[in-house]
């Protein structure tokens, strides 16, 4: 009769409300970033690269904690694998927002000045795709007649995100305002990082629409 | 006592079977798919079945006694064992089988022993009664389906709530499908043993009174317990997770229509309350509890996607109504032949 108490109910939403919420935040703290790194703002983006961190660990705690609860009071026995399995795979996107920050923290890449704007774009469209994949969640758990609406926004901006990507790879390698090869694989490494945010928010869509189809009665 | 029982045996025996096999019509889904836990289950299956067999068992069984009054115990006893034999032979060869079905062939077959009339009305009404129960059960279950559909749909229920609220569902509906499976099934239990009881009308101070059917009532229904609690658990693994695949979802509503087709086709007070009002009534006869869950899937099939409904498993219920009583009589009309020349027992 474990789990027919409201307040496990209550605490359980109220859990993965929050661990949904530190995901949205994860992606547009990984914008603010990455505009911060790019405007040259070390301060701004210190915060930045501070608070994805703590989010990323506070992240993970929620998620355990979810995990725990939904076993030991045997909760959406149903659908608790395709829980825990959107949980785990939409928790590496707040992982990958924290090691693009933390990489542009440690390895500092020199972007000039004409590829700035592309970077900026790549990130909004990667911020906007986590954005929807977490609405897509949210409507998973409540508005399952959502969830597609909210998994081909997350298709659109995957594929924007794809041609900023490859556009500003192109530009990476033709431009001669820089000058080494090794600055140019460095750029294009940077790029690859920022857009695989959009790829595995999209690999979350995906699990999200055959999770859907799964619970519709 | 011990030679009463013995002789009740058969039906007991008729009772456990019946416990060990349409619980998991009930619980089936809600312990498989681990909504429930089997011990909550078997408790609630427990007592609710006894109280629906007490409460509301007299109607079904009067209409299965006025297809043949079987006067003498061994005779009943006989009856019964006609009926348990045919279940478990039916249920060895796997061929679909109802305790309903069996009961009434078995009386049929004591029809034909003693050369007393087959009351052709009562047969053509329970006869009526097992075909139309599963369309019944199917409407109603298409109709609950999209009823539910509507409201999930159109409620930003959380998954996490929603669960809960459909575990309360499903305890409840169950609660009521024992409830009914008592009232309407107990008949086939103890039914035949109804004019030949061995018990006499017990008084509690000068309130309580125990008629001599509620104490075979009670007797049958603690025989469908211990079929729940001994052998059910097995039962409701293979319905929860590989015959019948539902979600617990799609069980409420199976659970629900089939819980309320048992109920119409049991309930004195309800045929009563509608007679009163000038409304069709439904005639008070033991159905199968597992034909009525198939009728239900079929409603939901339909519901979900009318192409995908598997229309075999009607012909299976059909080929089930003919082959059971078929088999039933043949089997106790040898019994009864057997108990009466070789162990010279009085069975008429």
């Amino acid at each position: 009769m474990k789990g027919l108490f409201t307040n496990k109910v209550k605490v359980l939403e109220t859990n993965i409300d929050a661990f949904l919420d530190d995901v949205c935040k994860a992606g547009l703290i990984l914008v603010e970033g990455v505009k911060a790194y790019i405007r040259k703002n070390p301060e701004r983006f210190e915060q930045c690269y501070n608070k994805v961190c703590k989010l990323e660990t506070k992240a993970d705690t929620l998620r355990r904690d979810i995990k725990q609860k939904l076993y030991y009071n045997m909760l959406i026995p149903e659908s608790r694998g395709d829980v825990l399995g959107l949980l785990e795979t939409i928790d590496t996107v707040v992982d990958i927002c924290e090691k693009v920050l933390e990489q542009l923290s440690i390895e500092q890449p020199d972007i000039p000045e004409e590829l700035a704007q592309d970077f900026i774009e790549l990130s909004e469209l990667s911020g906007k795709a986590v954005d929807s994949v977490v609405q897509g969640s949210r409507a998973f758990f409540t508005n399952i007649k959502m969830v597609n609406d909210f998994v081909n926004k997350v298709h659109f901006y995957e594929h924007e995100a794809d041609q900023v990507e490859k556009n500003l790879k192109r530009k990476a390698f033709t431009t001669d305002k820089i000058q080494k090869f090794s600055r140019r694989v460095h750029i294009r490494y940077f790029a690859e990082k920022v857009a695989l945010v959009s790829d595995v928010a999209e690999s979350v869509a995906e699990r999200l629409a055959v999770y859907a189809i799964k619970r519709r009665m | 006592m011990i030679g009463t029982l013995f002789l009740l045996s058969s039906g007991l025996f008729l009772g456990w079977s019946l416990g060990a096999n349409d619980a998991a019509n009930i619980f089936g889904t809600a312990v498989g798919t681990r909504m429930i836990r089997f011990k909550t289950a078997a408790i609630i299956s427990s007592i609710f079945v006894i109280i629906g067999a007490i409460v509301s068992g007299a109607g079904a069984s009067h209409t299965l006694g006025s297809l043949g009054e079987v006067t003498a115990i061994s005779g009943a006893f006989t009856v019964a064992l006609g009926a348990a034999l045919t279940v478990l032979w039916m249920t060895r060869v796997k061929l679909p089988v109802s305790t309903s079905q069996a009961v009434v062939g078995a009386i049929i077959g004591w029809n034909f022993f003693s050369n007393s009339p087959v009351n052709w009305d009562a047969l053509r009404t329970i006869l009526g009664a097992w075909i139309f129960s599963p369309i019944l059960t199917a409407i109603f279950a298409f109709i609950f389906f999209h009823i539910i559909k509507l409201i999930i749909d159109n409620s930003s229920i959380h998954l996490v709530r929603l669960d809960s609220l459909t575990r309360w569902g499903l305890i409840i509906v169950g609660a009521f499908g024992a409830y009914s499976l008592g009232a309407n099934n107990i008949g086939n239990v103890m039914g035949i043993f109804i004019n030949s009881s061995p018990f006499h009308d017990i008084s509690i101070g000068n309130f309580i009174k125990l008629s001599s059917v509620h104490q075979l009532f009670f007797l049958g229904g603690l025989a469908i317990s211990v079929g729940i609690f001994t052998y059910s658990k097995r039962v409701m693994l293979t319905v929860g997770k590989s015959i019948f695949r539902l979600s617990p979802l799609t069980a409420f509503v199976a659970v629900l229509s089939s819980s309320i087709v048992l109920f119409l086709f049991a309930s004195q007070s309800l045929k009563t309350f509608l007679v009163s009002h000038g409304l069709p009534s439904f005639p008070l006869v033991p159905v199968s509890s597992s034909q009525s869950i198939v009728g239900a899937i079929i409603g939901i099939s339909i519901a979900k996607n009318p192409k995908n409904t598997n229309f075999k498993m009607l012909g299976k219920i059909s080929l089930g109504w003919i082959t059971t009583p078929v088999g039933a009589a043949m089997i106790t009309y040898i019994l009864l032949f057997f108990v009466q020349n070789v162990f010279g027992r009085a069975v008429l």
